[in-house]
């Protein structure tokens, strides 16, 4: 049986699905939250490039580049904001993070 | 068929550790089960012919973020036990969700067919996939690749301002006061008169 598209859109809406049930079930750990979301822009990818190799356009790919650059820059600025929270309250549970509210 | 397996293999792999990461009591081993699906999404875009974006995931994801990720949980003295208490409060919402989702998305992607106006791949790239990207990279997406060198130099400069931290009461070392010391003001010459000194 050849592997085709369908097959790889699959896996990554697997992927998806799994990133969002984590964000889900680990509500209070951040630092799962932000792995989650890193699962999330991992499945994005593999559907960019599957479609981009299935319909011979290189687009996808260098998109999928860009989508790469952008979940860097957030997982750094992600966690620096999760060290400067942890130095000021002395934990990383997301309920604790009211000090904004009105 | 070699490649039917050696995908077959992947996805359950990648499957397995993104199931391992949001289920792992220890935050290290999410951060190494993250780590494992980076390295087997980086063999299936070689199975698709990806060679240059799965370079490229391993090395931002594997050597950067996801040692960026070890990092900070290492660093941070956190007790997980407590940040999993509502567990199997979530369980339900959680997987009523996913299951929404999963449904949805596999309904469409198993209907989807190439549409026969769509214009066909081409038989056998001739130059190989670093080059072919190269080459549109730098020139038709030129703008967009300076925008993404942007946004990096933005994520690192945040991030620094983020976790600099200035300690008062830590000794430094002024450079310019040491070089711009001189003898007269440095050594003072005190007479000390015979049976007077301490």
């Amino acid at each position: 049986m050849a592997i085709g598209l369908p097959h790889y859109l699959i896996v990554a809406a697997l992927l998806f699905t799994i990133g969002v049930f984590g964000i889900f079930i680990n509500r209070k750990n951040v630092i799962v939250i932000l792995m989650s979301i890193e699962l999330i822009l991992l499945a994005v990818n593999i559907n960019l490039v599957a479609f981009s190799v299935y319909l011979g356009n290189l687009t996808g790919q260098v998109f999928a580049l860009f989508v790469l650059t952008v979940a860097a820059a957030e997982a750094a600025i992600g966690l620096a904001i999760l060290v400067v929270y942890f130095r000021n309250r002395g934990s990383i549970a997301v309920d604790d993070i009211n000090m904004m509210k009105g | 068929m070699l490649q039917a397996i050696a995908f077959y293999v992947f996805a359950a792999a990648i499957v397995f550790s993104a199931l391992m990461v949001i289920a792992a009591r220890n935050p290290v081993h999410s951060v190494l089960f993250l780590i494992l699906s980076f390295l087997n999404a980086a063999a299936l875009f070689v199975l698709l012919g990806a060679e240059f974006l799965a370079w490229i995931l391993v090395i931002v994801y594997v050597g950067a973020v996801a040692v960026l990720f070890l990092f900070v949980v290492m660093m941070l003295d956190i007790d997980f036990a407590s940040l999993r208490s509502g567990f199997m409060r979530y369980l339900p919402v959680g997987a009523v969700v996913g299951l929404v989702i999963i449904s949805e998305l596999i309904i469409v992607f198993v209907g989807w067919r190439v549409a026969g106006s769509a214009p066909k791949p081409p038989a056998a790239p001739t130059i190989s996939n670093t080059e072919a990207l190269g080459r549109i990279l730098y020139t038709d997406y030129i703008f967009y690749f300076q925008t993404a060198g942007l946004i990096l130099l933005v994520a690192m400069i945040g991030s620094i301002v983020l976790s600099l931290r200035h300690k008062s009461g830590v000794k430094r070392q002024s450079i310019a006061r040491q070089v711009s010391r001189v003898p007269s003001e440095a050594i003072a010459l005190v007479e000390v008169k015979p049976g007077q000194g301490a």
